[in-house]
């Protein structure tokens, strides 16, 4: 098994390096010139000497291919630079948004989860009942309503008719009452995408003949579906799990937006605005790392879901 | 006694194309310690015949007659009754015995779950009962092999390991439904070897389109076509002087009878023919055959033909 790991841990290198390279390209192809931007001042453009004067201090006057071994060497040593518009490390607000993201995360995972498996377990037992139509239905217009929208719903209900809960914000630090809204908006739209599948695959497990196998053994129903066919349904819902918990860790970013979460998301497409380079770039590459991670642990607690994998990878 | 006694069973499923009759009106009776012999080509309705006993077919399969274990008609217990019954006194060894077992369970696990349920067993006793079983069907390394998955075992040693847990509970009715399908020559003789030898004191409902298997290990055997019981022999005597001109006809397809095959094909289950299901194939057939439906003759010596030659 931890052969297993390290060779994964392996493999991930060069994906991170390729996406470090693309992060960094793709930052200078876009237009506008952070110099340009962050020394705009009431008075009009700055001088060109003040452009080169920024320019060489940021050492951006150095070929591409300079500036990227340089940024790489100091990523690798966690040095992700400073940020050209607050100039404090692009480490600190990389860690700063990351925990409200994670908070944020966390919640809307248990939202999700909550709310997706009971709900697809329901529907794939009481399968062809209107108990089943109600949680289809339910799941479609999980599906179908844009967290956007569904957010202003939320706020006009909670916030606006009722006032229980506040419009936006980070509170103090962060706390349960300003998550509520967001954690549901970003919860539930997960949450129809992995009942359905809950349900087909549960649905699935349960037409196999090894169910046949365990109602002949006497078996009472509720181990038939919670031990036989439960345990086998539940493998490509972690998959799906586990890629939701990797979109909602980079930031959902429309949410985030909405109810002025201080996100990663958030981060990302305020260091756009600004051409804050090292920012875009950092962030990038702790996404990837992050995702990259996710899949990782995804894969390893697949081999214990699913000893066919497991054996597979002793042998 | 007889140990089972099926009378007038019907198994009707409701499909888009109209009214599956998979088996119809059987009659049929395994006595104690008997192994009976259930041999018809695929679609003649043997392995529902075998689930219908044991209520296993799924929620729109309509059933009807009776199914008479030990003095109880099946049909009519309550689920909850019916459950103490499967696994417990009737067992059924599924075909295919990789689909049949779960791929993210132990094999051990699989078989301690038979004694925790029905023999209320603890799982320390439970766990040395299995290796015991395991080591009964001829598993070698059984103490160590109980911890394997279902994909680490060969395709004859999970047929053992079905016929382990089938054996986990001692039913006094075993249900194997095609158990030797798959396997190799010499697998499929040594398993064979090992059903005999296990069913020494049980009875067996044998299902199977090997009629040679079947002969094998069973004292009577019954042929199947169109889900309706054409012939009901002893072995031997079905070997020696088949009756039915459908069993003639199975036999003489047989590779050490010549293989020569039953000209035709089996009937559509919605469209069964009018008279004798067989009649369309039949190289016996006169016109009465088409018109009426033969009902089941009593030879002498308990034997049972369904054809208006033995009229």
């Amino acid at each position: 098994m931890l052969a297993y790991i390290s060779k994964r841990i392996l493999l991930i290198m060069p994906a991170l390096l390729f996406v470090s390279i693309i992060s960094f390209s793709m930052v200078y192809l876009a237009p506008g010139d952070p110099a340009e931007i962050l020394l705009m001042s009431p008075e009009g453009s700055p001088s060109p000497e003040a452009i080169d004067a920024f320019r060489v201090r940021m050492g951006l006057d150095q070929p591409i291919y300079v500036q990227y071994l340089r940024w790489l060497d100091n990523v690798i040593h966690g040095d992700f630079g400073y940020s050209y518009m607050s100039e404090r490390p692009v480490a600190d607000a990389i860690m700063k948004s990351f925990k409200a993201t994670l908070k944020l995360s966390f919640v809307s995972m248990i939202v999700s989860i909550v709310v997706s498996i009971p709900l697809g377990i329901m529907a794939a037992v009481k399968h062809n009942t209107i108990i089943d139509d109600l949680c289809r239905f339910g799941a479609l217009i999980g599906v179908s309503i844009p967290n956007f929208w569904q957010a202003f719903l939320l706020i006009l209900l909670f916030s606006v008719y009722l006032d229980w809960l506040p419009v936006a914000g980070y509170g103090d630090g962060g706390d349960l009452k300003h998550m509520i809204l967001p954690a549901i908006t970003l919860g539930t739209s997960s949450a129809a995408v992995t009942a359905r599948l809950m349900r087909s695959s549960l649905l699935e497990a349960l037409s196999q003949d090894y169910i046949i196998t365990a109602r002949a053994k006497g078996l009472p129903e509720k181990i038939v579906i919670g031990k036989h066919a439960l345990k086998n349904a539940l493998i490509p819902v972690v998959t799906i799990l586990g890629l939701n918990l990797g979109f909602l860790l980079n930031g959902a970013v429309v949410t985030e937006w909405i109810f002025g979460w201080p996100g990663i998301g958030d981060l990302v497409v305020d260091s756009i605005y600004q051409r804050d380079y090292t920012v875009i770039q950092g962030s990038i590459l702790f996404i990837a790392v992050i995702f990259v991670i996710l899949n990782l642990i995804v894969d390893i607690s697949y081999t214990y879901l699913n000893p066919r994998i497991r054996y597979e990878i002793v042998d | 006694m007889s140990r089972l006694e099926i009378s007038n069973l019907r198994v009707l499923f409701p499909t888009d194309d109209g009214l599956v009759k998979a088996t119809n009106d059987v009659d049929l009776g395994i006595e104690e310690g008997e192994n009976l012999g259930l041999i018809g080509e695929s679609g003649s309705g043997k392995t529902v015949l075998g689930m219908a006993i044991l209520r296993l077919l799924p929620k729109d399969a309509r059933v009807e007659g009776v199914v008479r274990f030990n003095g109880r008609d099946l049909l009519s217990l309550r689920e909850e009754e019916m459950r103490r019954v499967r696994g417990r006194e009737i067992v059924m060894i599924l075909q295919n015995p990789t689909s049949a077992l779960n791929p993210v369970l132990t094999v051990g696990s699989q078989i301690e779950e038979v004694l925790r349920l029905h023999k209320g067993v603890d799982k320390r006793s439970a766990r040395k009962r299995v290796v015991e079983l395991l080591k009964m069907v001829r598993i070698r390394d059984a103490s160590k092999r109980v911890r394997d998955y279902p994909h680490q075992f060969s395709g004859g040693m999970k047929e053992r390991a079905m016929i382990a847990m089938a054996l986990a509970s001692d039913p006094t009715l075993i249900i194997a439904d095609e158990p030797t399908k798959g396997l190799d020559v010499t697998v499929k003789r040594e398993i064979l070897k090992l059903l005999k030898e296990v069913t020494e004191r049980k009875s067996m409902l044998f299902i199977t389109h090997d009629l040679a298997s079947a002969a094998e290990i069973c004292e009577r055997i019954a042929v199947m076509y169109a889900g309706e019981i054409l012939e009901v022999a002893k072995t031997e005597d079905l070997l020696d002087d088949p009756l039915h001109p459908y069993t003639e006809g199975f036999l003489n397809s047989l590779p050490s009878r010549g293989l020569k095959p039953i000209r035709g094909i089996g009937p559509s289950l919605i469209d069964l023919p009018h008279g004798c299901k067989f009649h369309p194939r039949c190289d016996h057939a006169t016109e009465v055959c088409m018109r009426e439906h033969p009902p089941m003759l009593q030879i002498e010596d308990g034997r049972q033909v369904r054809c208006f030659l033995h009229a």
